[in-house]
């Protein structure tokens, strides 16, 4: 499909009739995606399977180059003295680290993530954020994590938020767009639910959850609804969008649950890092810390693990 | 990447390892005899049965059969329990006991749970956070009661009734043994409690703690056995109450055998549950809801939401959803932590599914089945619906107590709620819709003891539970199920 095709395809859909969450189910239904019992083999595997999931991030007003450069020496080389690990699938940072970023990772195979559009609020003009999001891609990002319009989308004008996702879509050109639904100041399942089908129809290649600068960040029953409106929107044109919790996911126990749950919402498909991601700066390590408890039985002091 | 026909893949890929709850900490004696006045006694013609897993069809013990001589001396025990110590005693200090029985359950659920799993086979995640933590709360529950009997009745006086004979059924074991013994201890009676054939052993774990938390000898007496001991049971002279769940089938011959006695008598039986999901209802958790109605236990649940009626307009979306759900549902180990459908109870209800499977088909009704791998030993019934049949078909009509759900659709809100009602059953029902005057209108209209809104299989020791119509005669839980096992009189 030709850019202009997919642009033509793109329609706001009627949100008014977008099916309803229930909260108390989502609840019950993310009880027994927590009951499952990964052990062994099986829990290995999703422990490598996280890692390479991992959006490695820092989105701090005090970041430095240096830290950006040490985050991604710790990107390609996640712990060399266990053998056989994957790397990250991407490190995420601001606009303005991205030259940084993209000279650290060389021909390394590890996306470039940048947020724009006025992250975190979003409370900017659309030309500016136009402009940021260009800004990332021509420094080398190969994807845009944007944050809609929270203000617009709660007072209804949904065709502002749709409108805005599909020009900033066509300013990121072949990189990837990863669309922040801030789902802790949306409020209602019922409203993720909403913004998740309008950040699809308008484009999304991934939706997600959080900036990460808002509480609450992800959480299960948020990422459940997110993931279940994924799942229509592929019965019902055939195109898969990824998904990107972010925020809050610290422990390799949590992020199991996650991948229970994306495992039986939409099967083995999502089941890479082109489809889903965890958007954290403190998981690799506590998942770095139990595949060592699995191979040696002990669990190793946190020193031993580099923080950045 | 888009798969045909846009479809989800669920096999394959990553899975989870077998995690197996450890049976090393449990005790089960290679033979247990009757628990009568006490003690635990051998049954005096000395007859035993094997009590299976029914995942492996390993024997796990021998259990006594009870002849009608053992259960006119288990009667006679709790008779003179009655008369002597239990029947003179202060209410307050009977609330004791029960609740020490609460407590030493509690203390030992991961035993129990386990031991329900292998004796039943029902996947452990449910016997661990359902049936065992809601018999504790049902003793802990009347405990409560029983020295403020006077308060459940109002200006009536309640006297306890005196031995009740309780026969109880395989599906939730312990849990149908604590609602039928709990509220006759709390309002002053005694016990003779029949366990179910197939699955006597956590009745015989109890009667441990019964003798452990130091009740007087006689309260409660269980004899295990066949339908000739239950038999025994309700035709006894000395029995001034049954209580019975089970089939209809076996509930008519009870009600006709107690006809022109003075026993009273509450009976709860089978089901066929309607499940209703208009299309404004939240579709992902109504999808739940059905998982949760139909194959929750395998299905042997008499409040199972075995007839499901979907609004025409969603009934595709809906029938998609649940199919894909179905493959995600683990049938396998019931001791794997993991499992979500163990296996079924027994043989004789596994040729009675499988004969409904095939009458189901040859009614004309399309079925589907999850495409699960099944172990080679034991009794296993992958899910399964059935949809394009009707209210004239018998897989619709009758219950069939396994995995098996009949799918119809509906248009108009009238027309499902006739269809929901057109059953001689009367026992529960569900309703899913996001509109709260449609839940109040139609659990108006239902004509059964529990209709649940926007969920399923819930319960609770407060909440009463019994049927309308041939689902049975009286309730049980709550302050209703006091009533059952009292006298009132003025005051």
């Amino acid at each position: 499909m030709t850019v202009t095709a997919a642009k033509k395809s793109r329609r706001l859909p009627d949100l008014s009739r977008a099916p309803v969450v229930d909260e108390v189910g989502v609840n019950e239904r993310v009880a027994r995606f927590q009951s499952r019992s990964i052990k062994k083999s099986s829990k290995v595997e999703a422990l490598k399977l996280i890692l390479s999931m991992i959006d490695l991030t820092t989105l701090e007003g005090q970041d430095t180059p240096g830290k950006v450069q040490q985050l991604c020496q710790k990107a390609i080389h996640l712990h060399d003295s266990m053998p056989g690990l994957p790397h990250v699938a991407a490190i995420c940072v601001y606009p303005t680290m991205v030259g940084v970023a993209k000279e650290a990772l060389a021909d390394h195979d590890i996306k470039i993530a940048s947020v724009a559009t006025a992250f975190p609020s979003g409370m900017s003009a659309l030309k500016v954020k136009l402009d940021d999001a260009r800004m990332a891609v021509k420094a080398g990002a190969t994807e845009i994590d944007m944050v809609i319009s929270r203000g617009n989308f709660l007072g209804g004008d949904y065709r502002y938020v749709f409108d805005e996702i599909v020009a900033v879509k066509e300013a990121c050109g072949d990189a990837h767009l990863k669309v922040i639904l801030e789902t802790g100041e949306l409020g209602t399942l019922d409203r993720v639910r909403k913004a998740s089908m309008l950040a699809m129809s308008a484009g999304a290649d991934f939706i997600k959850t959080s900036t990460g600068k808002i509480q609450p960040a992800a959480t299960m029953q948020v990422t459940l609804t997110m993931l279940q409106a994924i799942r229509d929107h592929y019965r019902d044109t055939g195109r898969m969008v990824g998904m990107k919790p972010a925020g809050g996911i610290s422990t390799s126990k949590l992020a199991i649950h996650y991948l229970v749950m994306l495992h039986e919402t939409l099967g083995n498909a999502w089941m890479t890092p082109e489809w889903f991601r965890f958007g954290a700066s403190s998981l690799a390590n506590d998942v770095l810390m139990q595949l060592l408890k699995q191979s040696t039985g002990l669990y190793q002091s946190l020193d031993y693990f580099s923080k950045d | 990447m888009a798969t045909p026909g846009n479809k989800l893949a669920f096999d394959g890929g990553w899975g989870y390892d077998p995690a197996p709850e450890s049976t090393d900490h449990i005790d089960v004696k290679s033979r247990y005899g009757l628990f009568i006045n006490g003690d635990f006694v051998k049954p005096e013609k000395g007859k035993y049965f094997d009590t299976i897993n029914p995942a492996t069809e390993d024997k796990l013990s021998r259990v006594a059969e009870a002849s009608a001589v053992d259960v006119d001396k288990a009667v006679k025990a709790a008779r003179a329990a009655y008369r002597g110590p239990w029947g003179r005693m202060k209410p307050a200090e009977r609330s004791k006991y029960i609740y020490r029985i609460a407590r030493i359950m509690q203390e030992r659920a991961c035993e129990f749970s386990v031991i329900e799993s292998l004796d039943g086979g029902k996947p452990i995640r449910e016997s661990r956070d359902v049936d065992i933590p809601l018999a504790a709360a049902h003793f802990f529950y009347y405990a409560g009661w029983a020295d403020k009997l006077e308060y459940a009745f109002p200006g009536r006086t309640a006297k306890s009734l005196g031995v009740a004979g309780q026969i109880i059924p395989w599906n939730f074991p312990l849990l149908m043994a604590s609602w039928k013994i709990a509220p006759a201890l709390a309002c002053g009676n005694t016990v003779v409690l029949k366990p179910a054939e197939t699955t006597p052993l956590t009745a015989m774990k109890l009667a441990e703690v019964i003798a452990d938390a130091g009740l007087p000898p006689g309260v409660v007496n269980i004899v295990t056995g066949a339908g000739a001991a239950g038999a025994a049971i309700v035709d006894h002279p000395g029995v001034d109450k049954v209580a019975f769940t089970g089939s209809t089938n076996i509930g008519r011959m009870i009600q006709k055998s107690l006809a022109g006695t003075n026993k009273r008598y509450t009976l709860e039986l089978g089901g066929k549950a309607a499940n209703i999901i208009f299309a404004d209802a939240a579709i992902d958790q109504a999808v739940e809801g059905i998982v949760n109605g139909i194959f929750f236990n395998q299905g042997h649940v008499c409040c199972a939401g075995s007839r499901l009626f979907v609004q025409e307009s969603v009934a595709d979306e809906v029938i998609a959803k649940l199919k894909d759900r179905m493959e995600t549902l683990i049938v396998g180990d019931p001791l794997d932590k993991n499992t979500d459908v163990g296996a079924i109870n027994s043989t004789m209800q596994l040729d009675k599914i499988q004969s409904y499977l095939k009458i189901g088909q040859a009614e004309g009704g399309d079925m589907h089945q999850s495409s699960c791998t099944l172990p080679n030993k034991g009794y296993w019934c992958r899910p399964t619906i059935f949809t394009g049949v009707s209210q004239s078909s018998r897989v619709v009509q009758e219950e069939i107590f396994g995995p098996v759900l009949a799918i119809q659709t509906f248009r108009k809100y009238d027309e499902a709620l006739t269809k929901a009602n057109n059953t001689p059953y009367g026992l529960s029902g569900g309703i899913w819709t996001d509109k709260g005057s449609k839940i109040f209108n139609m659990t108006q209209k239902i004509r059964a003891g529990v209709v649940w809104a926007n969920t399923f299989n819930k319960f609770d020791p407060t909440s009463p539970f019994g049927g309308y119509k041939e689902s049975g005669v009286g309730r049980e839980g709550g302050l209703h199920g006091l009533d059952a096992y009292v006298k009132l009189g003025v005051k």
